[in-house]
């Protein structure tokens, strides 16, 4: 019987996976389609983004052609889907280079700013959620509930201007805007894009320092809006628990303080990691003004400021990306989601 | 990499993290380093024969030198740049010119008129966009090895199709595309017949006071010095221009002192920083000006009365002195400088407007649509244009758009009013007059795109002068044709010229020489120096 249930179980978590892979293939073709399909009908001509508003006739018909714009959207839409497949998303108008390496360059650093964004979100946010449930309509939960009003509602293109004001230009405390400060991008070597492991690896320590020193306002607004969100999320999980039966139950048994709060806990994890891989995922491609202001070369100021230009094979190969991004990360939730709460297991007799 | 290097790079970050910190790292920039910050994201290629965007330009105007360039003391003098001197036939077909001496390439080649050849044919044959500028002197692919001929190391003889006001031909020679090459290093790079395009768009190969180090696009180019560079080796070992597309953080910055020049400010911040003793402020008078174009096609704005009574429902001082002050200076004519007119006649007067669109049949005004692209100032100067002209009755109905949606839309003819810019693609004035008077098929089938077409503006005999003045050889006659068309788009055409571009450079108190120039492309960084 044993050998009868492993292995109906195996053909179950084939199924599952099966169906996991052909929804997110399903999910990435949609979302290349529909995305494609915006590009071809904004009424922005790509052929002028490339030429210019002076070239001549035969320049314009030349390149027209060369994007293939002669042919039915639908025909160029398969030819986009062909060479997709097989890796080459095609250059970019903007720069002149491959649309692959330019995100190559520019992913490593929203990646470091979403990383630093969401671990100062998740060990500040989480405690001071539970704790402000906990405490509820006390002075800390006030004061708790002002501060994440406070990340959420303002805009973060103006806190980050004054960030820079009060903190870059009048204590000096940190650096100003960019990854590096500009002398150093003429040392710097590139091996993996991610300037704190470059700086590492080639014992370049002035560099290392100096990134942080430019990490750390832009990576604290992140975490601070990122903050915002996971506290009331928190509180607005914990709350929920701490009225349930089960701690009544426990507090008429005599249990201590502690222990109720750390068993509510585990109870919202499931829906806490869902609301942090969310959290981090909006950051990889919902920091544009924070990239903005502080001129911090990432994919989402990447992926508008091609928007704007029709830069549409950088749009493409930037959307899927964040794409893929967003749905490994929901998979990701939901299996973190299923080993911490065994209510969304599925059982078996 | 191995797990041991991880586990000391771990290790290292650790220790790192907890001796540093993240306290400032002030790294002010260095005496021998320039530092400035610019909106560089429309840097698309630096090959010469492609560049034509305001980042690119001026890097390449410094990574290489031109057949011809201007004197960066006074821009009104066309001077030899690779071209020592020049002689035109009594023709006026051929011109030979001189190769300049000693001028050598960051290979340590010297330049010669082999280069010149092969790099002005280059730009024939790779067809890029502002190959029209060689197009109009009548080089084709065909022709192009006639045309354009080394005689020998020092000698370069061009042919030009027709009789064509030499001003116009060393003017093109001074243009982005006549930027000599080195043809043996870029030959090297030739792929499948590319003349090397490939190679060359993301690396220089000139001779300039500076060659390129690296270009990260939307991030950064960074520039050293040549020290073989003919006019002398520049003061300063680097030239770092850094992308910081918020002018509030070029502010902040230039304040904090670590970027030296901040090209980007808008009116309030330059404003600002007249106040401030550590910072400097430049202003420099460029050949790029606003209009408003009223597309005829459209019934009401074929009326030539509604075209004055709108002339004189405009703030132009208004706006020039207070949001636009510093960034743009109320021009009226379409050249600049000594070629412009001198005067502005036009000035917000409601009362003449009035009477104007009485005659013209709509004494309660009209609505109409009017295209602005949105990056500012473009929609302040919208607001003020709709709350004056609404007191004539006219209600202008803003249509705010994205630049290039704007472009697309005005080259279609699909506007009613648009507010459009215009920078000369060369300093001889025929690059202007072509775009604003030369209109020679009207149709919606042409396939030139000029500003008088844009507006359907029906102008044979205009067109028939702008032909005559590309071809007159007398300087002083060419002057007054070109005077004399300025006058009838001033008072008479659906052109209403608003606005010269101005400028302001904010720097460091101890940075000097920089010098933007009056073109797109005419930057010069070969002169800027630092003291302590």
């Amino acid at each position: 019987m044993t050998q009868w249930f492993n292995r109906r179980s195996l053909g179950a978590g084939i199924k599952a996976c099966a169906l996991q892979v052909s929804m997110f293939v399903i999910t990435i073709l949609g979302l290349l389609l529909v995305t494609f399909v915006i590009g071809r009908v904004v009424p922005v001509d790509p052929v002028l983004v490339i030429v210019g508003d002076r070239a001549t006739a035969e320049v314009y018909a030349r390149v027209h052609a060369e994007l293939g714009l002669d042919k039915p959207v639908y025909q160029q839409f398969l030819i986009y889907l062909y060479k997709v497949m097989q890796g080459d998303f095609g250059t970019s108008v903007l720069s002149s280079q491959s649309v692959a390496r330019d995100i190559a360059a520019f992913f490593p650093a929203t990646i470091e700013l979403a990383v630093t964004g969401t671990l100062i979100g998740v060990l500040l946010g989480v405690p001071l959620g539970v704790m402000s449930a906990v405490r509820k309509d006390s002075l800390l939960d006030q004061v708790v509930r002002v501060v994440a009003l406070v990340g959420y509602s303002i805009p973060i293109f103006w806190l980050g201007l004054v960030g820079l004001l009060v903190f870059y230009v009048k204590l000096d405390w940190v650096a100003g805007v960019g990854r590096i400060d500009a002398v150093y991008e003429y040392i710097i070597e590139r091996e993996t894009g991610f300037v704190l492991l470059d700086a590492m690896l080639h014992g370049q320590w002035d560099i290392f320092r100096n990134f942080l020193s430019h990490l750390a306002l832009p990576g604290a607004l992140l975490g601070y809006m990122s903050m915002a969100y996971i506290i009331r999320m928190t509180r607005s999980f914990m709350l929920e628990q701490l009225v349930q039966e089960y701690v009544v139950t426990a507090r008429v048994k005599g249990l201590s303080e502690w222990r109720i709060v750390m068993h509510a806990f585990r109870n919202v994890l499931a829906q806490l990691i869902t609301v942090i891989a969310l959290s981090f995922a909006y950051l990889l491609e919902g920091a544009v003004l924070t990239e903005t202001v502080f001129a911090w070369p990432g994919l989402g100021l990447y992926i508008t400021n091609s928007l704007f230009a029709a830069d549409m094979n950088a749009v493409l190969a930037g959307t899927t990306v964040i794409g893929v991004c967003f749905v490994l990360l929901n998979a990701l939730a939901d299996a973190l989601g299923r080993f911490f709460d065994p209510r969304t297991r599925s059982v078996r007799t | 990499m191995s797990m041991k290097r991880w586990k000391q790079v771990l290790g290292a970050a650790v220790i790192a993290a907890a001796v540093g910190g993240a306290g400032p790292v002030q790294a002010a920039t260095p005496a021998d380093t320039l530092v400035m910050a610019r909106k560089i994201d429309d840097i698309k290629s630096l090959d010469p024969a492609e560049v034509f965007e305001w980042g690119s330009g001026e890097i390449i105007n410094n990574l290489y030198v031109r057949l011809m360039t201007y004197d960066p003391h006074d821009f009104s003098k066309l001077v030899g740049g690779a071209v020592e001197s020049w002689q035109v036939s009594d023709d006026g077909l051929t011109y030979e010119l001189k190769i300049r001496k000693g001028i050598k390439f960051q290979s340590g080649r010297e330049l010669t008129a082999r280069d010149a050849e092969y790099s002005l044919r280059r730009v024939i044959h790779l067809a890029k966009t502002p190959v029209f500028i060689f197009q109009q002197l009548g080089w084709t692919k065909d022709n192009v090895a006639d045309m354009v001929r080394a005689v020998d190391d020092g000698t370069l003889v061009i042919k030009v199709a027709k009789s064509y006001s030499p001003s116009l031909v060393v003017s093109c020679l001074s243009a982005g595309v006549a930027s000599v090459i080195d043809s043996e290093e870029v030959r090297k790079h030739e792929e499948n017949g590319d003349y090397g395009y490939n190679w060359l768009k993301t690396r220089s190969a000139g001779a300039g006071a500076y060659r390129l180090v690296t270009w990260k696009p939307k991030d950064a180019v960074v520039l050293e010095s040549n020290p073989d560079f003919y006019l002398g080796a520049p003061p300063l070992k680097r030239f770092i221009v850094r992308h910081i597309p918020e002018p509030s953080a070029q502010r902040l910055l230039l304040q904090a002192g670590d970027v030296d020049i901040a090209r980007d400010l808008g009116p309030d911040q330059i404003k600002a920083s007249r106040s401030n003793p550590d910072l400097r402020v430049d202003v420099f008078k460029k050949v790029n000006t606003y209009y408003v174009g009223l597309n005829t096609k459209h019934e009401i704005l074929a009326n030539p009365k509604v075209w004055e009574a709108f002339r004189w429902l405009i703030d132009y001082q208004g706006m020039a002195d207070s949001f636009l002050d510093g960034y743009f200076a109320v021009h009226q004519s379409f050249l600049t400088g000594d070629m412009g007119l001198a005067e502005n006649p036009y000035r917000l007067d409601v009362e003449k407007a009035k009477k104007l669109l009485a005659e013209a049949g709509y004494p309660d005004g009209f609505s109409i649509d009017f295209l602005v692209a949105n990056p500012a100032p473009f929609p302040d100067i919208a607001q003020s244009m709709q709350a004056t002209f609404a007191q004539a009755g006219v209600k202008l109905n803003l249509v705010l758009r994205d630049q290039a949606q704007v472009l697309a839309a005005y080259r279609a003819r699909g506007h009613e009013l648009a507010f459009a810019r215009w920078s000369p693609d060369y300093l001889d004035p025929h690059s202007t007059a072509e775009f604003f008077v030369r209109n020679p098929d009207n149709s919606d089938a042409s396939t030139n795109k000029s500003a008088a077409w844009r507006n359907a503006w029906d102008i044979p005999e205009l067109s028939a002068m702008t032909e005559q003045a590309m071809l007159e050889r007398d300087p002083e006659v060419r002057k007054q044709i070109y005077k004399d068309e300025q006058k009838v788009v001033q008072e008479n055409s659906p052109i209403i010229m608003m606005f010269q571009l101005v400028e302001s450079t904010v720097s460091r108190k101890n940075t000097s020489g920089f010098t933007p120039g009056p073109g797109f492309d005419t930057a010069v960084f070969w002169n800027t120096r630092k003291t302590k």
